[in-house]
């Protein structure tokens, strides 16, 4: 089984969680998440090697809409919400990198 | 008159026949809502003036003999996490504080089409994580049974409406058991729908393949009225079931049909976890139902136990994607102190998410992971299938299981707070119907000796709400446990 | 000095997106150039409580184009969520194919210089959703706009089994047309229908040892030139890097460069922090998609004969030449027509010349395709033959299809004729002229028949002064023909 968690790997995951956590937080959480963890671990009680993981709870498949146009929001209500725009975009600090994954 | 004992469907045949006006139904609520509102804390929002403009339009109508819905004049609440046009919708965050969404979630629009009137929206565990709502993130519900505890969560504040009087129904969600816990806690019914017979869209997702929204009511009936407003497939949420799959019915006309044979499945060893009080409750009720006729079965369902590790992998796994897009960019909060996009994320997300829900990112972060993502996820997922093979095995051999709602009635404000690994183990008899994605019911079967509600659950199979309705119907013709009420409201 | 010899391997990650007339998962438009965030709904803004519900066009299109690039296709197909934080990407994850894409194994023929093909083998194709744009110009901060985001994508990736810039300029050349013929896409590079993300490095033979090259992916490309003329520079600066460095492949030293157009060079992007780590899992919003073998063949139904196989064909059934059925086939519409022409029993080569010259610099005027020029195929192949008969002149053939744009109803002939554009092949008819300006020109006989370096002029000059006794209706090979018999 994985080793316990530590608070490297919280570090680490409140980095991808993009979560900035204090010191206290981590210490923290890592000590509840290691609790969880192991309480967790108790599935592996059981032989699941002849099972098939079970992602949907219902045996539905091909749901489709047609291709057609509808209305948008317009620029207005879809920066309604917005913290700061610039004219007709969103605004944000700058992007230096470029890690666009598509 | 409107009266505590009205129930939402005698409120609206009275308003039909014309003996109550909407007006008069929507004032009485405010009123109540004036005088305990500032003691519950059920409501993050409320809309007055809104709601006597939609009442006196039923009024209009009716005296013009024009048509009207199903919830004509009804005054009815909504969880804060579903999302409606008029205020905010928050989900108890304050990342989404001031929120207002663009467009109604499919169940508001099917309320409003079908004339209730919506009061305000209910409190709730900040993005429904969590069992007490105590994790709200913008106050504090407690039970209208006893304040100083909670009134269970995560819809607590929709429970606590419905048990205080100061609404005659409300929609909650339940995720692993967010709407039968506080309806158990709070001594009202609540159903949860089979995954894909209420529509998701505008529910604000936290454990998407888990959530369902589902009635708090005071009575079977009126869960089974508002089970008719909202059943229905939806083109707008793919997981939503097509009716000539899994056709919709008048719950309420099938609400007496009589069930003969009816055989109750109990799991003996699972339920055998619960508090002394909660075992002779469930007890009495199984013996109720003996009297009606009814077989009692007893069967083994040895993965239920597994519940609440799988359920807390698989949740915290989805709600740590749905919960990737509040990062203070397009809507919702975004940090002062943010010097470049990185700290736009982090600084926003770090400020205006409470305790539980980072706990909860972060541990489905870690289950997704690399070198983490066939331990704890897709081992979750497997545990999943064998709790669908449990129910799948035991509805061969029943046509109900019965087992406590919670194993504990409602506990002390801030006594699990500390410890979120007791809390979550308090879902232990919800959790297992969402994994299944089977419906389940909370209906009143008694009280302990502090005068605290206590709940019966019982689960159906997949979309056999009819007949989920109409079992619970029979114990409450049988029983008055519906019919106490708090003491704070007389 | 050692020996060394280098190949450079190159594999494609190719994004194309699909011309539906909405987005992937909502009703918004989707299309190109409107104003910032005005195509924008909840759904592709990702906002609390939204679902995504699959367009059956975008995946019916990606189904056709993993037929065209003979992938095995999935009869059980499903969608996963890739996970990572960027300002164009509101859900902060996109919805895309993980471990189940709906096309596998397949492969592109692409056409070689030589004229031979090459087959590219395609390890997957698989559908996913667009971001939107972050703009970086307007000074200290970044723009977003959502326009494209929820467009729908077919990320293509090939195996590395290019070993030219050139290559892979035609596999790119060859994709666009195909998705062109197939009209799933528009492919147009500049508005960024179709990316291209070579992934390139070097196996070094150095001293009878194999070095690999770190790999480099290369981003930023918006020009088939840019694309070809990237791999041929990263094929000098790896040689050159290794030669400095001898750094070789291994796990985690690939990059990603940028281009940069105006020096033609590539640049080292910024790297991130951390190594990715996408979290991918099953898109519990969206249910899987069972393709049935009736509709797989529904679908299969809807494909065309594709460019490169036209192309074939063109130059083996009807003699083309490589280039002239390169041109015929650079899209759907006007090979057809020209096929049509040569069906309605026009002379393969002079179609050729027509549909590639007059046809496709009318469409141009027009801003239309030749199809749409109101020319039947019937119209043209009489043309053809006008021409083989010799019954019409190039220039006269030129100018009955100027005229033929305006009156579609008239037959080519009818033209010909109604604008004395026939040309005069009557022997009898034209020897008397041929005779008359024989008699006329005394001089320039004399210098054809004694054969000096002047015959050939003067020859030209007789012929000329009979087409201009005919107002240039003569056939040019007929009074040649006569001009020879008489004079030699």
């Amino acid at each position: 089984m994985a080793k316990k968690i530590d608070q490297a790997q919280v570090r680490k995951v409140a980095k991808l969680s993009r979560l900035e956590l204090t010191e206290a937080e981590v210490e923290e959480f890592t000590g509840q998440l290691r609790a969880i963890l192991d309480y967790v671990e108790k599935m592996n009680e059981l032989d699941t090697t002849n099972v098939e993981p079970l992602a949907h709870c219902l045996p539905l498949s091909n749901v489709f809409r047609q291709d057609r146009v509808k209305e948008s929001l317009g620029t207005e209500k879809t920066l309604g919400n917005a913290p700061q725009r610039d004219g007709e975009f969103f605004k944000v600090p700058k992007i230096l990198d470029d890690s666009s994954g598509a | 008159m409107v009266t505590e004992e009205l129930s939402a469907r005698q409120l609206r045949d009275r308003i039909a026949a014309g003996q109550i006006t909407s007006v008069e139904a929507a004032e009485a609520v405010f009123k109540r809502i004036e005088e305990l509102e500032p003691v519950i804390g059920a409501y993050i929002s409320t809309y007055h003036d809104r709601a006597l403009e939609t009442a006196a339009d039923v009024d209009r109508r009716l005296i013009a003999g024009e048509p009207v819905g199903r919830l004509a004049g009804v005054p009815v609440a909504v969880k804060d996490n579903m999302c409606t046009t008029f205020g905010a919708t928050t989900c108890a965050s304050k990342i989404l504080e001031n929120f207002h969404a663009p467009y109604n979630a499919t169940v508001v629009e099917k309320l409003l089409a079908a004339d209730a009137v919506i009061v305000g929206k209910t409190n709730m565990d900040e993005f429904a994580m969590g069992s007490s709502t105590e994790n709200s993130g913008l106050k504090q519900t407690v039970n209208p049974w006893d304040t100083t505890r909670v009134p269970g969560g995560s819809s607590g504040g929709s429970a606590a409406a419905v048990a205080a009087r100061l609404c005659f129904a409300a929609l909650g969600s339940d995720t692993g058991g967010s709407i039968r816990q506080p309806a158990g806690f709070c001594g009202v019914v609540g159903l949860k729908p089979t995954y894909g017979r209420v529509s998701r869209f505008g529910l604000v997702a936290y454990g998407s393949s888990l959530d369902q929204i589902g009635p708090v009511t005071r009575t079977v009936a009126d869960s089974a009225l508002m089970m008719n407003v909202i059943a229905g497939h939806d083109p707008a949420d793919s997981t939503s079931v097509d009716e000539a799959a899994a056709p919709v019915c008048d719950y309420l006309e099938k609400l007496n049909e009589p069930l003969k044979k009816l055989k109750i499945a109990i799991v003996p060893e699972f339920g055998a976890g619960a508090d002394e009080q909660v075992q002779k409750a469930m007890t009495e009720a199984i013996d109720v139902y003996k009297k009606l006729g009814a077989q009692i079965v007893e069967i083994d369902m040895p993965h239920l136990d597994y519940a609440i590790a799988a359920y807390y992998i698989i949740a915290t796994a989805e709600a740590s994607s749905n919960l990737a897009r509040y990062d203070g960019v397009h809507y919702g909060h975004r940090s002062e102190k943010a010097t470049d996009y990185v700290e736009v994320y982090s600084k926003s997300r770090a400020e205006a998410f409470g305790k539980e829900v980072k706990r909860r990112i972060m541990l489905g972060t870690y289950a997704l992971s690399s070198g983490y993502y066939d331990a704890y996820y897709l081992k979750a997922l497997k545990v999943r299938n064998l709790i669908r093979g449990d129910f799948t095995s035991a509805f061969e051999k029943c046509d109900c299981i019965m087992m406590p709602v919670s194993p504990t009635v409602a506990f002390k404000i801030g006594e699990k707070i500390d410890d979120p690994l007791q809390m979550y183990l308090s879902d232990i008899y919800t959790i297992a119907a969402n994994l299944a994605g089977v419906p389940g019911i909370s209906v009143p079967c008694g009280f302990d000796q502090n005068n605290l509600p206590i709940g019966l659950q019982i689960l159906a199979p997949a979309f056999a709400e009819d007949k989920l309705l109409a079992i619970a119907r029979m114990f409450e013709k049988e029983t008055d446990w519906h019919t106490k009420m708090p003491a704070i409201i007389t | 000095m050692s020996e060394l010899q280098h190949k450079v391997i190159v594999g494609l990650e190719i994004h194309v997106q699909l011309c539906t007339k909405s987005k992937m998962f909502c009703g918004c438009a989707a299309e190109f150039g409107a104003e910032p965030n005005s195509r924008v709904c909840p759904v592709c803004l990702g906002m609390p409580g939204v679902l995504p519900v699959m367009n059956k066009q975008a995946f019916e299109y990606a189904v056709l184009v993993g037929l065209a690039l003979n992938c095995r296709i999935a009869a059980f197909t499903k969608w996963d969520r890739k996970s990572y934080y960027y300002p164009d990407l509101p859900k902060n994850y996109q919805i895309s194919q993980y471990d189940l894409p709906l096309s596998t194994n397949g492969y592109i023929e692409i056409p070689l210089e030589s004229g031979r093909t090459k087959k590219v083998r395609i390890t997957r194709a698989h559908l996913e959703e667009d971001a939107g744009k972050n703009l970086h110009t307007a000074g200290d901060f970044s723009q977003v706009d959502l326009n494209r985001t929820g467009t729908p994508l077919l990320e293509i990736v090939t195996e590395p089994d290019m070993s030219s810039g050139a290559e892979v300029r035609a596999l790119a050349a060859e994709l666009q047309r195909m998705v062109r013929f197939l009209g799933v896409s528009e492919a147009d590079m500049q508005k960024g229908h179709m990316r291209f993300e070579p992934n390139i490095n070097l196996v070094i033979t150095k001293d009878g040892r194999q070095y690999k090259t770190p790999i480099v992916e290369i981003k930023n490309l918006n020009s088939f030139r840019a694309l070809e003329r990237s791999v041929d520079y990263e094929e000098q600066r790896q040689l050159d890097e290794f030669l400095e460095t001898g750094e070789v492949m291994e796990m985690g030293n690939k990059t990603t460069r940028g281009w940069d157009d105006e020096r033609e060079v590539t640049v080292l992007q910024r790297e991130k922090e951390e190594a990715h780590d996408y979290r991918y899992f099953p898109e519990p919003d969206l249910v899987p998609v069972e393709l049935t073998d009736a509709w797989l063949e529904e679908i299969r139904g809807r494909l065309c004969e594709l460019p490169i196989k036209k192309q074939i064909r063109f130059v083996e059934q009807y003699k083309l030449s490589d280039y002239d059925a390169g041109v015929l086939t650079a899209d759907r519409s006007t090979a057809e027509f020209f096929d049509e022409v040569v069906k309605a029993g026009g002379d393969p080569k002079r179609a050729c010349n027509w549909v590639t010259q007059d046809g496709l610099r009318l469409a141009k005027e027009r801003g239309c395709r030749v199809d749409e020029l109101g020319i039947s195929p019937q119209q043209v192949a009489e043309l053809t033959n006008m021409i083989v008969m010799g019954d019409v002149s190039a220039t006269a053939a030129t100018a009955i299809s100027d005229i033929m744009v305006t009156s579609p109803d008239l037959s080519a002939r009818r033209i010909a004729e109604e604008h004395n554009l026939i040309q005069k092949s009557d022997a009898d008819e034209l020897e008397a002229i041929v005779d008359q300006v024989i008699a006329a020109n005394p001089n320039a006989v004399e210098d054809v028949t004694s054969g000096g370096k002047k015959s050939k002029k003067a020859r030209g000059f007789l012929l000329g002064q009979v087409m201009q006794k005919t107002r240039g209706q003569a056939n040019p090979k007929v009074v040649s023909e006569i001009l020879a018999k008489k004079l030699g």
